[in-house]
């Protein structure tokens, strides 16, 4: 294995606000290798976006970086001064956000704002800069580039301003490229096509791509492995079969059980995850998730699990699925290996129960 | 808070009467000299009482002015919407209000659509005080037994807004719509707005309070998993008009509509193996404008079988019966599932 691109170890974030301390990104480690599309998932408020805005160094007061490294290249990047910062950022990794609109400049021409980032780096020589504008633009399907290096933002439609972000992003031909849920605020069909366009590049150009995103399906299409996160840490990781089929932490597993399908059954009821997600400033005791989880054992209460190894690629933080761990290693009798069921462990009856039932139990058992 | 209605009973089969039916609706806005937009363009459907119709769609093609236009929040150019028997399009001041108490809405920002200065109870209680139907002591149980029926605690009716998070405040819209017992909801992108775990929790009450109370749901949302996980008939728009409607349980397996099937195809799923084999129907152009909409087909501009020059940039395909009992507007219906092709040939 090549040593990762980036590699973050034991990232803490957290915002000092007149409330109290937002605990919002605690203790995450995670790494990229060279080339490689990473999927970070979880709801608003889990810490996803503020995890890349760490590694970027664009936290804002009242927001520090209290704790750990980002190690890119072998250099760590909090240890770096403005400058050095700079002299990455947009050169060797390049960002883009959700909303293509309110991330370019209105007065600016768009051929001018992709110049831009290539005149401030000087990785590309002056002389190919406006021919790789156009070039860009093709690469990234906009259609009449010649023309259209001339427009201002607002005669693109939404579809094509993240187009020209993606432009911008790869100007420089950077190593990783951190997509802030890039397709949110677009339709469907522009979201597939931005898609399919991203999982082009990264195989044309080799940038390694983070994929910021809320959305499962998103991931599953581009990633080959995927990050779960939950109330500011990492629950979850692995290959994004695993995730997908074996997901071994209750948050994964629920959330998968929690989104409608396009090509499942209409009958089968959602399952709902109780409550809210805690708040971050006064965390609940033991895992972060016990008040919402369905299989919660009495040592979910008092003790936060850590996450362990739990399959070769596969990590997850829970007490209920290490238990089942230890059990398959010959400790007991628990014997589910259907697909996708592998935190289906009720918990009452300590019994694989089949899926249908254990939706409906949970359903039912969480009712107050 | 929790779902409190767990229901194991079967949903009632719709009736074959239509509760709700919307006759050839027309909206048209001025756009200055620029002549009209065509945001709603001939329109038609029936709603049976207790059925559940999804209307999908991407941003711009009339979805939400649709609901508007049957709920009356904004007035048609031309056409019928027929409340259980009565053209609600033709009354005015006091009959209108009175016909319209049975028909509901629930809106899509949980933020915006609640006056942060009403307590939740006042909120609640607003249509029960304009239709003068209740008072006092009764008025408040009434608000309490409404929040107990969306789950939550009836004791929170002297709070506001602010203290809740956006699927409270959902659930708050739900109970303020549910206040005059009514017919029909129309339930205008209701979750959208929420984070994913939130989205099943609005998804279940939804469901749950169409059994009690034997609701009729027109849900509009641009999501066709949740869309069709909801309905019982899902109806597809474009550009001001309807290019299919579909039983919900086959949709996913057959379209008559090159849109619906280029839609379906750019739906995620999270499923890594059926993503990987999955191929996206490539739709050539961007929408058009609704100023300016193509001739004959509204689609055939980005269509992938469409003849041009010939039948599809001339003639108007009407909304028709196909025989997999689907309604669809396309000339080449029958080609659509054979030339448009979602999935990679097995190598």
């Amino acid at each position: 294995m090549t040593d990762p691109i980036l590699d973050v170890r034991n990232l803490s974030t957290h915002f000092f606000t007149d409330d109290g301390e937002v605990k919002a990104v605690r203790g995450v480690s995670f790494h990229v290798q060279p080339g490689e599309t990473v999927g970070i998932v979880g709801e608003s408020g889990c810490g996803k976006s503020v995890t890349a805005m760490s590694v970027l160094g664009l936290v804002q007061r009242p927001g520090k970086v209290v704790n750990g490294e980002i190690m890119f290249k072998g250099r760590d990047l909090l240890k770096l001064n403005k400058e050095e910062l700079r002299n990455i950022r947009g050169r060797d990794i390049a960002m883009i956000f959700q909303d293509p609109l309110s991330s370019m400049n209105p007065v600016l021409r768009v051929g001018y704002q992709i110049e831009e980032a290539m005149h401030a780096h000087n990785k590309i020589a002056d002389a190919q800069i406006d021919a790789r504008t156009i070039d860009l633009l093709k690469q990234v399907r906009v259609s009449d580039p010649e023309r259209r290096v001339k427009d201002y933002p607002h005669q693109f439609s939404g579809g094509m301003r993240q187009r020209a972000m993606i432009a911008m992003g790869l100007s420089n031909k950077p190593d990783l490229l951190i997509a802030d849920e890039p397709t949110t605020a677009l339709d469907v069909t522009v979201q597939a096509q931005i898609l399919e366009l991203l999982r082009d590049l990264n195989e044309q150009t080799g940038a390694a791509i983070v994929l910021i995103t809320h959305n499962l399906g998103v991931v599953a299409g581009l990633c080959k492995r995927v990050i779960v996160m939950y109330a500011g840490e990492i629950v979850e990781e692995g290959t994004v079969e695993q995730i997908f089929e074996s997901p071994q932490h209750p948050y994964t597993w629920s959330l998968l059980r929690s989104v409608p399908r396009i090509d499942a059954s209409r009958r089968a009821r959602l399952l709902s995850i109780e409550g809210l997600p805690p708040d971050l400033i006064d965390l609940p005791a033991g895992c972060k998730f016990n008040p919402r989880c369905p299989f919660r054992i009495e040592r979910c209460f008092s003790e936060a699990p850590l996450i362990e190894q739990v399959a070769p690629m596969q990590l997850a933080a829970c007490w209920v699925t290490m238990e089942k761990a230890y059990a398959e290693m010959g400790a007991g009798d628990i014997t589910d290996t259907s697909p996708g069921a592998a935190s289906g462990v009720h918990p009452k009856g300590r019994q694989v129960l089949p899926e249908a039932e254990v939706t409906a139990t949970v359903a039912e058992s969480v009712g107050d | 808070m929790t779902d409190t209605i767990v229901h194991v009973l079967p949903k009632p089969a719709p009736s074959a009467e239509p509760l709700l039916r919307v006759v050839n609706v027309v909206k048209h806005f001025s756009a200055g000299g620029n002549g009209s937009v065509k945001a709603v363009d001939g329109v038609t459907f029936d709603i049976m009482a207790g059925e559940t119709v999804g209307l999908v769609g991407e941003s711009g093609c009339g979805k939400s002015t649709l609901g508007r236009l049957i709920s009356q929040l904004i007035p048609v150019t031309s056409g019928e919407v027929i409340l259980d028997g009565v053209d609600i399009t033709k009354l005015s001041g006091e009959k209108l209000r009175q016909q319209r108490k049975q028909l509901q809405m629930i809106f899509q920002d949980p933020y915006a659509s609640l006056d942060p200065r009403m307590t939740v109870g006042d909120i609640i209680a607003e249509p029960l005080v304009n239709f003068k139907m209740i008072s006092g002591k009764a008025k408040d149980a009434r608000v309490q037994e409404l929040l107990r029926t969306v789950g939550l605690n009836p004791y929170f009716n002297n709070r506001y807004p602010h203290e809740f998070s956006g699927g409270q405040r959902q659930r708050i819209g739900i109970a303020r719509a549910l206040a005059l017992n009514p017919k029909v909801i129309i339930c205008d992108e209701p979750v959208s707005a929420l984070d994913v775990s939130i989205q099943a929790q609005i998804i279940n009450l939804l469901e749950d309070l169409q059994r009690e109370f034997n609701l009729t749901y027109l849900f509009i949302a641009h999501d066709l998993s949740v869309v069709r996980h909801i309905s019982d008939r899902v109806m597809v728009m474009y550009l001001g008009r309807i290019c299919e409607v579909a039983p919900s349980e086959d949709l996913y397996v057959s379209q008559d509509h090159p849109y619906t099937r280029a839609l379906l195809s750019s739906i995620p799923v999270p499923d890594p193996r059926i993503e990987s084999k999955r191929r996206l129907v490539e739709l050539s152009g961007e929408i058009p404008s609704p100023l300016n909409p193509p001739s004959g087909c509204l689609f055939h501009t980005r269509c992938p079988i469409a003849q041009v020059p010939g039948v599809c940039a001339d003639v108007v395909p009407p909304l028709e019966m196909k025989p997999d009992g689907h309604l669809a507007s396309c000339h080449f219906s029958d080609q659509v599932r054979t030339k448009i092709k979602i999935e990679e040939a097995p190598a």
